[in-house]
């Protein structure tokens, strides 16, 4: 075994030589690296290097994300039959929820979608790659998964193809690839989709497998996200439990709704120290924030239960967390270290306008009641101006004590000087 | 009197190989060698011929910006060879050493020597390269005068020569170079040592005693100046390490530039990591066959694993160095080595790196960069590693795009590579760090210096 494993490795370093300076270079490294960790050895500087690279810190969110995938299967086939069925009665987790009809349904569905997401990724980050001669970076790797679980279960895979298309050319290719891009690749897919094709990213037959197609005939079946519901101030139709909420028993986006998973993937991200605690801590705290001024609203009777925002004012501040996108956001999207703040300071800045935003636009946004895409986005674009006034901060604390240090002079025999500072 | 500095950022890298405390001889080598890439920015300027006999301490070239400043030979010999590069740059000189050994002797400074008359016997005497600067990294400007002179005593780095070991017996020199150097500045000369432990510093005069606890890099003199006495823009530090005193304070002494080294020959490819005597220049494989090497394919360093220059079995001991670091050159591949478990290798994440399991456990790391070289994407890893008041990543992000503006306001002229040596090695895109520093403190001078 280990004989042939020495001659795989041999015969790649082989090709590897003989590929060197070709244009399909990157191509071969790409395979190459995946199935060995490269020969490289330092050239300059330390020379000695962490046992990490970028494709274990990716490799890490994929993993934080499997389960919430495999979760997806689950939930898409019960939310599918719950709507031709009617919802069970005595909800069990094994009999109801965790069979293999939920998973089968929901594995055919949702499979499609995370491989035309990769395949026609990847496949634009090997042709840029070749065309530019640089390595194929492993960005990708993350958005790929992410992907397919922001997106409304059937979405026709042409239009994801399309968007994924748009999303890495325009949203970070174009910007110079993985840790140049200013937004978040799979948010801007998400925001392409949304704004291209409004009519399969809105309303209550995208949400639930099989709606759409059925939409019209006697076998039509529906079913409307909580915030739906709320948004039309129909919160007393809804049937869904705080504990459905948490758990992820609800329609919505492939990947959005288990609340209970993504905080167990939130805490594998901070206990792996991948992603960023301050963002998600701090996004969490801006969400329950804008959720309390509300509530609060609502309690003053400054808003009645005419008003079309009611629904939404009314719900409780906490309860903002457990619904759509928001907490998938804050511990997928939002930490994206590329887009987000770069510094410590930043990053509790950034994060809790994510959150605040987030509940401002689901409450306020007229034709789809979640904001949580747009949001991050729109902070993507602030982060580096957040940052550029943290580091400003550094800056005027060394002018300052420029200022009042008494600057030597550089040549013996001249008197000591006070040195004038240019303000900045 | 004496201050404390607590210093909470940072890594303490345990690795296999640290210096057993005993020390031998280093058999004489029959060639010595100076490396004009040790005096970064130096245009030398020949004194003598090749064929030329020299004396040990006369001097071999001086410096085109300043004529005053001599580099001299650390061993009596022939000047046998001149290595030149492209543009016919002098790299090398090679000194064929006598069998017996003559020394220039000049008189000894004395002690209360002024300013003028000790920069004139250091700059004479070849001593005067051991004294850097800050800003930019290279030997210190004569002419200048320092805000204040800056000594660690205090070692973090990875398996480095540990002082009180190496110098001890050699306070009576230390301390008359200690007295010299407070004459060249109107300021402090501030020592820094490790707290709680007993130094041979202590007791001695005219110097600023501050007391240093924490991870590396809290031993690297740029973290001390930080926390003691921030460089600002336009002022001029100088620092010189404790070996180097030594040459300093022995010339003052006796008038004689004795090049001998105690140095630690470490890391886990050697067989029997000790201490060794050895000159200035020394080729390292007098010393390093003498304990022996475990593997074939080895990575000979002057200096710690993080800061070292390159060298070769063949090469010779560096100007500034007391340490010489062998360890394994990782040159294979690992099969899934980017998302297997990885137990033998240090992180400072948790991604399936378990080095956090056990914190004093000592590893036996290779040259692999363990990845390939990427754009920075991961942000606030440096910032744990790296406790100067300083965005490094903004910093390095600066150097690169090469905006001088933002370079000198974000604190180019406080660091020196050195100082980036521990966030090249946490970094996940494997950016070269200490080269991008290096290359933006050369345009920094170059366009305002």
């Amino acid at each position: 075994m280990s004989d042939k494993k020495l001659t795989l490795k041999k015969r790649l370093h082989i090709l590897k030589h003989r590929f060197r300076g070709k244009k399909m270079a990157p191509a071969f490294n790409a395979i190459h690296t995946f199935l060995f960790a490269p020969d490289e050895t330092t050239h300059s500087g330390s020379h000695i290097r962490v046992a990490d690279d970028l494709k274990r810190t990716m490799n890490t969110v994929i993993m934080a994300l499997i389960p919430v995938l495999v979760f997806s299967f689950f939930n898409t086939g019960y939310q599918h039959y719950s709507a031709i069925n009617g919802f069970p009665d005595n909800f069990s987790l094994v009999n109801d929820f965790l069979n293999w009809d939920n998973f089968w349904l929901g594995f055919i569905k949702v499979m499609p979608l995370v491989i035309v997401s990769y395949g026609v990724g990847l496949l634009i980050e090997f042709i840029f790659a070749v065309i530019k001669g640089h390595e194929v970076e492993e960005g990708y790797l993350v958005t790929g998964m992410l992907v397919p679980l922001i997106v409304p279960i059937d979405t026709p895979l042409w239009m994801l193809a399309v968007a994924v298309v748009f999303g890495v050319v325009i949203g970070k290719e174009v910007f110079g690839g993985t840790g140049m891009n200013i937004l978040n690749p799979a948010l801007t897919i998400r925001a392409f989709l949304f704004f291209a094709y409004p009519t399969w990213m809105s309303g209550d037959k995208v949400w639930v497998q099989g709606a759409v197609e059925r939409a019209g005939t006697p076998d039509a079946i529906s079913g409307e996200t909580v915030l739906g519901y709320l948004a039309q101030n129909k919160g007393d139709e809804m049937a869904y439990t705080v504990s459905d909420m948490f758990f992820g028993f609800i329609p919505g986006s492939v990947g959005e709704t288990s609340v209970l998973l993504i905080l167990l993937g939130g805490l594998f991200l901070v206990f792996t120290k991948i992603a960023s605690w301050r963002i998600m801590v701090s996004a969490v705290i801006g969400a329950l924030v804008m959720g309390l001024i509300f509530n609060g609203v609502v309690e003053a009777g400054w808003i009645g239960q005419s008003s079309g925002f009611y629904g939404l004012m009314s719900f409780e501040f906490w309860k903002h967390l457990l619904v759509g996108g928001l907490a998938f956001g804050i511990v997928y999207m939002a930490t994206d270290p590329v887009t987000g703040s770069q510094t410590n300071r930043g990053k509790w800045i950034y994060g809790f306008f994510i959150g605040f935003i987030s509940v401002m636009i689901r409450v306020f946004n007229p034709a789809y009641p979640e904001g949580v895409f747009l949001a991050i986005l729109l902070m993507n674009v602030f982060a580096p101006t957040i940052d550029h006034y943290v580091v400003r901060g550094n800056i005027r604390r060394r002018l300052n004590r420029l200022k009042n240090a008494t600057v030597l002079p550089t040549n013996s025999g001249e008197e000591a000087k006070e040195l004038k500072v240019e303000t900045i | 009197m004496s201050k404390d500095i607590r210093i909470n950022k940072g890594l303490n890298i345990n690795l296999v190989g640290a210096a057993e405390q005993t020390t031998s001889k280093a058999i004489l080598s029959n060639v010595y060698a100076i490396n004009l890439e040790d005096f970064h920015g130096i245009t030398p300027k020949m004194l003598v011929k090749q064929g030329a006999e020299v004396k040990a301490g006369e001097p071999l070239f001086y410096s085109k910006d300043n004529s005053e400043m001599l580099f001299v030979s650390p061993v009596s010999g022939e000047l046998v060879e001149i290595l030149r590069g492209a543009r016919r740059k002098i790299l090398t000189l090679k000194i064929l050493a006598d069998k017996t050994q003559e020394v220039l002797e000049t008189s000894p400074v004395s002690a209360d020597a002024d300013a003028v008359e000790i920069r004139q016997a250091i700059l004479k005497s070849g001593c005067w390269p051991f004294i850097k600067q800050r800003p930019y990294d290279c030997i210190a400007d004569p002419n200048a005068t320092p805000k204040a002179i800056f000594i660690s005593a205090y070692v973090t780095a990875p398996l480095a020569a540990e002082i009180s070991y190496s110098l001890v017996g050699k306070e009576k020199e230390i301390q008359s170079a200690l007295t010299a150097l407070s004459k060249l500045t109107p300021g402090k000369v501030h020592v820094s040592v490790g707290k709680g432990v007993p130094s041979m510093f202590d007791k001695m005069k005219d110097i600023e005693m501050h007391k240093v606890s924490g991870p590396h890099p809290a031993g690297l003199v740029g973290t001390q100046i930080n926390k003691i006495d921030p460089i600002n823009k336009g002022e001029t530090v100088w620092t010189v390490t404790p070996q180097d005193l030594v040459i300093i304070g022995e010339f003052l002494l006796t008038g004689i530039f004795n090049a001998d080294r105690t140095l630690a020959l470490v890391g886990s490819s050697v067989k029997k990591p000790k201490y060794y005597v050895a000159k200035i220049g020394s080729e390292i494989a007098t010393f390093l066959y003498a304990s022996g090497v475990k593997e074939e394919k080895i990575r000979v360093i002057n200096g710690d694993v993080l800061t070292g220059k390159r060298s070769k079995p063949d090469g010779h001991l560096g100007f500034y160095n007391n340490t010489v670091s062998i360890i394994p050159e990782g040159d294979d591949y690992e099969f899934f080595g980017w998302n297997k478990p990885v137990f033998d290798k240090i992180s400072i994440t948790r991604a399936l790196t378990f080095s956090w399991l056990q914190p004093n456990k000592k590893y036996d790391l290779t040259t692999n960069t363990n990845g390939e070289h990427r754009a920075f994407v991961v942000t606030g890893m440096y910032e744990k590693v790296f406790p100067l008041d300083i965005y490094p990543m903004q910093l390095l992000k600066a150097c690169m795009v090469k905006d001088l503006d933002e370079m000198e306001q974000l604190g180019l002229y406080e660091v020196i590579p050195e100082d980036f040596s521990l966030t090249e090695f946490v970094c996940i895109s494997k950016q070269p760090h200490q080269q991008i520093i290096r290359e933006g403190l050369d345009l920094l001078q170059k366009e305002i210096g």
